[in-house]
């Protein structure tokens, strides 16, 4: 007889959303050994036909999925993590902050049926059961000799890192802010991706021998020429740090943010508690959050636990097309956040003192798929409306950073600001690889990691002489 | 870890700090600041680079004492070490030959002027420095600006030392006089650089300011520190600080500096406290 399959994925416990808002611990929990065990065993372990796509096909790094759910399965979590570990070098953020509905799970063939295997609880609970246990660290590799200068320790500048160090290359991270990890220490808060996960899978990088130099600005500090002095190859992944704006009146107005100013002094500066730390952070009652990424859901959702009444999502299409994740879009239901769709602001209005106190909106409708395929919205006449706020988190996205591009002269760079690269992540420039958000624009945290490992390979090939 | 080599008391509430930092040491440029943070629990502040020595690898900051960074930062000393210290940042200087160039400094403005008046007298323009304080115990620099100006004009609040008023009345009485002057850098508080600013406008003279808006990161990924300049938005870490003062929306960026008022009151009075 069949063994019966669960159709559902075995849920993950979280924190309930009124206690939740209260604090800026982790919000989903974590699934148990025997909650793991018990998912494992719903994984079918396809032997995919020639042509057929699974989940491996979807993980932007190439993970053996089914190998180390056979493992979670068999408890030898050892030999599941080391699986991992092989492609992945940071599984316990990965596991907490992939888009898998897009990725590895879009392809699991169990959810052709029923809901697909939870491949990203499963890699969060073997990467976080070895954190909790002491994380073994590979042999050495014989040093080669060869040095590599890595560009932003961001998701895509620690896997390049991390996979360099593995094959015996001397490697030193440069990063410009006091703390490494990029949008992971920065951007992403606390209750998402604790910060004390992102430290402990920085640490296991340096452990493989990668150098961390932070307060360096490349580009000001030093430049990316001075750099090809020193080192055989130069990676850059700077990421997508420009914050784009409305270009509104009133922008400039007092508490109007960017969303990476409130993140930055929330998350890197940790302003959520001043005046224990230094940093303050001023949040109103009436709270704007614009645009519908999961940088928004974040912004909104931080608002909350700041103490906002209402914290509001401004979006000027409708649910459909925003890009956030659905679990984040219905988590920051749950916790109470207030979407207002269809909705464009024109224009913040200040009060005597500088600070804004509402804003002009429009309604939408939409149109025509525009060339992203999402539908166009289209102001409706007459509409206008004020809504009344103390403050404004402007979430419409970023672009990528100026500042080595601005430095470095003979590096090409396209219509965006985006360095351009080869399929194998070389730029225009002899010796110098890209990746991440600094050659895409803002996209994901296992994008950036792909691009990281697709770069450590061409760097290898290039400097081992065999391209 | 950032060790204090050299630390001298300028004045009673300024203090300056000689710093170990090679990396900022061999690219500073006169017109460009770093970013510091004392301690773990720390906020990132922006200081204007002073000096620097190659050879040494030191940088030397000037510091005011105005708020709990400031004052914990005052209270160090030789041998303590900052966390963190980043730079250079900013753009530097344009420094050429312009002919006559007035400077003019107001209170810890007048240590911020120092660099550029030494690179713009090397760059063979005639020199006159305007620098004025509350109150003669708080200038600073005195003797330094001296060495380099052709001429040196001083101004306090309370007429202890020099005119009794103003930077900005001694700049006024230069441009009454008809003093030719092709340009004037004026670096202090923002009310300070408004009304020179505005004084210089009808007369068709360059201006140039340092601005002081609140920063975080620095390096041009948060937007904290945005200003606006001839109607458009900029970033004052990675387009300026200095900016052509006739465009510059001076109420706009008093208005910001007021954001976290209450909040630095608040971190002042708990530092007192807790110590």
């Amino acid at each position: 007889m069949a063994k019966k399959i669960l159709e559902k994925k075995v849920p993950m416990p979280e924190q309930s959303p009124k206690e939740r808002i209260k604090n800026f611990d982790e919000v989903a929990l974590g699934y148990t050994v025997e909650m793991a065990v018990e998912e494992a065993k719903r994984c079918l372990q396809c032997k995919p036909k020639e042509g057929q796509k699974i989940c491996v096909d979807g993980c932007p790094v190439g993970v053996n999925i089914p190998a180390f759910i056979k493992c979670i399965r068999d408890r030898n979590f050892d030999e599941a993590i080391r699986i991992i570990k092989e492609k992945n070098n940071l599984p316990a953020i990965c596991g907490r902050v992939c888009p898998y509905e897009r990725q590895c799970e879009m392809f699991c063939t169990l959810g052709k049926k029923f809901e697909p295997v939870a491949i990203g609880r499963l890699e969060r609970f073997v990467a976080d059961w070895e954190l909790s246990k002491g994380v073994k660290i590979p042999e050495k590799p014989q040093p080669n000799g060869k040095k590599v200068a890595v560009v932003g320790s961001g998701p895509a500048g620690l896997t390049v890192a991390a996979d360099l160090a593995k094959l015996g290359y001397e490697v030193t991270i440069f990063e410009a802010l006091h703390k490494p990890g990029g949008v992971l220490v920065y951007g992403i808060p606390e209750f998402r991706l604790p910060k004390r996960i992102v430290e402990a899978e920085v640490e296991y990088i340096k452990k493989l021998g990668v150098n961390i130099v932070c307060d360096v600005v490349v580009g000001k500090t030093v430049t990316v020429d001075e750099l090809l002095e020193e080192f055989d190859a130069v990676f850059i992944g700077t990421g997508a740090g420009l914050p784009n704006w409305m270009n509104i009146p009133g922008e400039n107005l007092n508490g109007v943010y960017s969303a990476n100013e409130f993140l930055t002094r929330v998350n890197l500066m940790k302003a959520y508690l001043f005046p224990e730390y230094d940093t303050p952070i001023k949040i109103g009652k009436k709270v704007a959050t614009i645009g519908g990424g999961n940088v928004a859901m974040d912004c909104a959702r931080t608002a909350l636990r700041l103490g906002a009444e209402e914290s509001y999502i401004v979006y000027r299409r409708s649910e459909k097309e925003m890009p956030a994740r659905l679990e984040e879009i219905e988590r920051a239901k749950e916790e109470g956040v207030i979407f207002k769709l269809l909705t464009l602001p024109i224009r913040f209005i200040g009060d005597e003192k500088g600070w804004v106190k509402q804003m002009e909106c429009v309604k939408m409708k939409l149109g025509e798929p525009d060339s992203s395929g999402r539908r166009k919205p289209i102001p409706i006449p007459g509409s206008e409306f004020l809504m009344d706020v103390d403050t404004v988190i402007v979430a419409i996205g970023q672009s990528p950073n100026p500042l080595i591009p601005k430095t470095t002269p003979d590096l090409k760079t396209g219509r965006k600001g985006e360095i351009l690269v080869d399929e194998k992540q070389k730029t225009s420039k002899a010796k110098v690889f890209a990746g991440g958000d600094i050659t895409t624009g803002d996209a994901t945290v296992i994008a950036a990691m792909g691009a990281g490992k697709r770069a450590a390979q061409a760097i290898h090939e290039f400097l081992s002489g065999k391209s | 870890m950032y060790k204090i080599v050299a630390k001298k008391d300028l004045a009673s509430t300024i203090k300056l700090f000689e710093i170990y930092a090679p990396r900022v040491a061999k690219k500073a440029m006169p017109g460009q600041f770093v970013i510091l943070r004392l301690d773990e629990k720390g906020e990132r502040i922006p200081l204007t680079i002073t000096d620097w020595s190659k050879e040494k690898g030191t940088v030397t900051v000037v510091v005011l004492e105005a708020g709990k960074t400031t004052k914990k930062l005052a209270s160090m000393k030789v041998g303590d070490y900052i966390l963190n210290f980043v730079g250079p940042l900013g753009k530097p200087a344009e420094i050429k030959n312009y002919g006559t160039v007035v400077f003019v400094g107001g209170g810890v403005g007048i240590a911020l002027i120092y660099p550029e008046v030494r690179a713009f007298k090397e760059a063979g323009n005639k020199i006159i420095t305007i620098i004025g304080a509350r109150t003669k115990d708080l200038l600073i620099f005195e003797e330094e600006l001296a060495k380099l100006s052709d001429e040196l004009y001083i101004a306090t609040d309370d007429g202890s030392k020099g005119h009794h008023g103003f930077v900005s009345d001694l700049l006024k009485k230069l441009l009454d006089e008809g003093k030719h002057i092709d340009l004037v850098v004026a670096v202090g508080p923002v009310i300070m650089m408004k009304v020179i600013s505005n004084l210089t406008k009808p007369y068709g003279i360059k201006t140039i300011v340092s601005l002081n808006p609140i920063m975080v990161d620095g390096t041009g990924m948060c937007g904290s520190c945005r200003v606006i300049v001839g109607g458009e938005t900029k970033f004052t870490c990675v387009d300026g600080p200095e900016f052509d003062g006739h465009l510059v929306d001076f109420d706009n960026l008093i208005a910001r500096n007021q954001r976290y008022l209450e909040e630095e009151k608040l971190a002042l009075e708990r530092m007192k406290t807790h110590g």
